[in-house]
């Protein structure tokens, strides 16, 4: 910020890099339908016209994991299902973030037995929990403009090796 | 955790034709994620060209083990699971269960309770009706009435916030009558919602009803006979578009139906159009009920007067001395229904929602058996998906209207 | 008992050896597993019993024998009765003959009750796991089979079970 401002429109530093970077992942990201169970109802809800999530650049849900780069684990995620999801989170390519929506998602929920993981950090790295059973569809919005603010927040890596 | 397995087709050889172990058709694996299988639902497909062979459904990607978890607490704790099992209908999952541990114990519910009840759950079988509609227009590529529909489910969802605080899983109706009474906003919301809704469905028909796309595409595909579909323990809309006037609204009345008037849509083609049209219809109809029951609405009190199973009102433990007992054991240790079993059904959106409750005496049940409709429609979809295009066997699970946490609970 | 049903129930006493019992208006018949195919057959083709509605077991002990209890619930469309088949199956070596010859949709109703109860069906078409993963050792609706429960995390033993619990990186 200050040196823009000081320095008035000089040249190009690295940080005009990241945040035009961030801020052009932020503006069009795509989300990956996987919509299991109730959750995924509030999904479809947050896309519907009342709460319009479009207007956060996600216009269009993929089905496809190869072409998204958000996935929002929606719905309870049971032993039989886990070896699938982490399977659809690898095929995603880089970067890639998930938001764990919903109680289940984030903690096993309402169901503490056999059958359901209890919290989907089990199987993929999370980045955003949103809590609720289900979250409102303003809940999952709030989620998302979280996950806004931690992607501004990133920094470039530079490669390991350089290359002569 | 468990790896992913690689099914070869040794394991499914009993399954597929013999063309598929020469390689004459393929085996195509429409997997558990997908967008047009509303839901975790697995098909594989022995697919000839397009043109479909065999389907295999594959479930169990959403088990939750419901009914193993409702045996571990008590009665008034485990309704709260009820609710997710068929997520798009809560409120009518809450009534199948009150209704149940009402005729194990021999509760009596109040007449304003079962007015409202009938109010809530028609609302939910319409706002059920209305996702159907919306996903399976998304599905034979009509987009825009997805948005219509989710567009009037808001005004549902609004009314059932108002009354419990919850959009979806309420817990609303419980055992012995309702949590507590409706607001005083809820008339004129309902009054609202009674005077906007007929126009709508008006727009939706016209949307589909007579296009001709949409007749391309579902006319004469996934026929079933009535005969196959009784055989497949098929209940619900489905069963009544094959021309089997089955409804338990009708059938057996519960809840104070046989008051209203109203009309149960039957189609005899039994094919996805048939299927549609006697849902739009239904539609309709249950609107009539919600505008009879709001119209006789009776006061009086919302909770059975059985403190032994109902939690007194809230204004009477400081001044009682039973109701502040009573609800002291309530709390702590639940409520002792007496020995025996019984199986209860209601009519949800998709067919008979039955409860079967084996009770040992004690304040947690012994077994919860759920008899979801889902879990028995979906076993004639190999027999509606024999020799059609992928497209329409698309259109067909549409039609079918599963849901899957209905089907692995 | 309701009036219509009751000339059914007498029919099939007479042709089986069966047992009623009655709770809450639910008519209950007790039977032994050979005779349950020649029953449902009969229930389905003279009686007008062309639905079923559901099949569950119930567990009713360990050390209990019989072990499990088999329930057939039937619906008649046509009539608006209902009937339900109680049958014993012991506990060593559970199985009953299979009625996918007769109901069609008892072919996922007792693929679902191998899977959760671990009792066999002879001449099942395809009996494999429905519900959990094919490598799943046990049968989960059987009391001894455990909950399969986690503790809770609260603030007094978060640290133990934070060390304890599998986080997936990356």
């Amino acid at each position: 910020m200050g040196v823009e401002e000081k320095l008035g429109n000089l040249g190009v530093v690295t940080t005009t890099l990241e945040s035009v970077m961030n801020w052009s992942r932020t503006r069009a990201m795509w989300p990956m339908l996987f919509g299991l169970a109730c959750c995924a109802i509030e999904m479809m809800a947050a896309e519907g016209a009342h709460y319009d999530m479009s207007r956060f650049g996600m216009e269009l849900m993929r089905p496809s994991p190869r072409q998204s780069d958000l996935m929002i684990v929606a719905g309870r995620v049971s032993r039989k299902m886990a070896p699938v999801l982490r399977r659809l989170y690898d095929q995603m390519p880089d970067p890639k973030w998930v938001i764990a929506m919903g109680d289940c998602a984030s903690c096993g929920g309402v169901f503490n037995n056999y059958a359901i993981v209890p919290g989907v950090d089990e199987v993929v790295p999370v980045d955003v929990y949103v809590a609720g059973c289900p979250p409102r569809p303003e809940a999952l919005i709030h989620g998302i403009l979280v996950l806004y603010d931690k992607v501004n927040q990133q920094k470039i890596k530079l490669p390991a090796v350089t290359v002569r | 955790m468990t790896q992913l397995q690689e099914v070869s087709v040794d394991q499914i050889k009993h399954l597929v034709s013999e063309r598929a172990l020469q390689g004459e058709t393929v085996l195509l694996n429409m997997g558990p994620q997908h967008p047009s299988t509303h839901g975790v639902l697995r098909l594989l497909l022995e697919l000839d060209g397009e043109i479909v062979v065999n389907c295999i459904p594959d479930v169990g990607y959403l088990h939750t083990g419901i009914e193993k978890n409702m045996e571990a607490k008590t009665y008034a704790q485990a309704e709260v699971m009820t609710d997710r099992l068929d997520y798009l209908n809560t409120t009518g999952n809450n009534l199948a269960y009150s209704m149940a541990i009402e005729k194990l114990v021999g509760l009596d519910v109040p007449v304003r309770a079962q007015a409202i009840r009938v109010i809530l759950v028609e609302l939910q079988r319409i706002a059920s009706h209305l996702i159907w509609l919306g996903t399976t227009g998304l599905d034979v590529a009509a987009m825009s009435t997805f948005l219509y529909c989710f567009r009037e489910r808001e005004s549902i969802m609004d009314i059932l916030e108002m009354c419990s605080g919850q959009r979806m899983m309420t817990t609303y109706i419980r055992p012995g009558g309702l949590w507590r009474d409706v607001p005083v906003e809820f008339e004129a919301a309902v009054r609202a919602f009674i005077k906007m809704f007929p126009r709508r469905v008006d727009e939706y028909e016209a949307l589909l009803t007579r296009n001709p796309l949409f007749l391309d595409r579902t006319l004469g595909i996934g026929k079933i006979t009535a005969e196959q579909a009784l055989n497949f323990g098929m209940t619900g809309p489905p069963l009544r578009a094959t021309g089997v006037n089955w409804d338990l609204r009708k059938a057996r009345p519960y809840c104070g139906y046989e008051q209203y008037d109203f009309v149960v849509p039957t189609r005899t083609e039994g094919d996805v159009y048939a299927r549609y049209i006697v849902r739009i219809e239904e539609l309709r109809q249950s609107l009539r009920i919600v505008e009879q029951a709001m119209d006789k609405l009776p006061l009086g009190p919302v909770r059975s007067n059985n403190h032994k199973f109902v939690p007194p009102p809230r204004s009477e433990i400081g001044i009682s001395m039973e109701a502040l007992i009573h609800h002291f054991k309530l709390w702590t240790e639940g409520y002792l229904p007496p020995k025996g079993s019984i199986y209860s059904a209601v009519e949800s959106p998709r067919g008979e929602l039955g409860f079967f409750i084996v009770s040992d005496g004690g304040p947690k049940p012994y077994r919860v058996h759920v008899r979801t409709p889902s879990f028995d429609n979906l076993q004639a979809l190999p027999l509606m998906a024999k020799g059609v295009l992928v497209a329409d066997l698309v259109a067909i699970i549409g039609s079918v209207d599963i849901v899957l946490g209905d089907v692995d609970r | 008992m309701q009036t219509e049903l009751e000339p059914i129930v007498q029919v099939l006493k007479n042709a089986f050896d069966i047992e009623v019992s009655e709770f809450r208006g639910d008519v209950r018949l007790q039977t032994s597993s050979d005779k349950i195919v020649s029953l449902c057959q009969k229930m389905r083709d003279e009686l007008g019993f062309t639905l079923l509605s559901t099949m569950t077991a119930i567990d009713l002990g360990i050390f209990k024998d019989p072990r499990f209890n088999v329930l057939y619930q039937f619906t008649s469309v046509t009539a608006n009765l209902s009937l339900g088949i109680l049958v014993d199956v012991p506990a060593v070596d559970p199985s009953l003959p299979t009625i996918t010859g007769v109901f069609k949709n008892a072919v996922w109703r007792e693929r679902e009750l191998w899977d959760l109860f671990g009792i066999k069906f002879e001449g099942h078409p395809d009996l494999r796991r429905i519900m959990m993963p094919d490598d799943w050792h046990g049968h989960p609706l059987r009391k001894d089979h455990p909950l399969g429960y986690e503790e809770p995390q609260f603030t007094f033993n978060y640290k133990e079970i934070d060390s304890r619990k599998p986080y997936a990186k990356e």
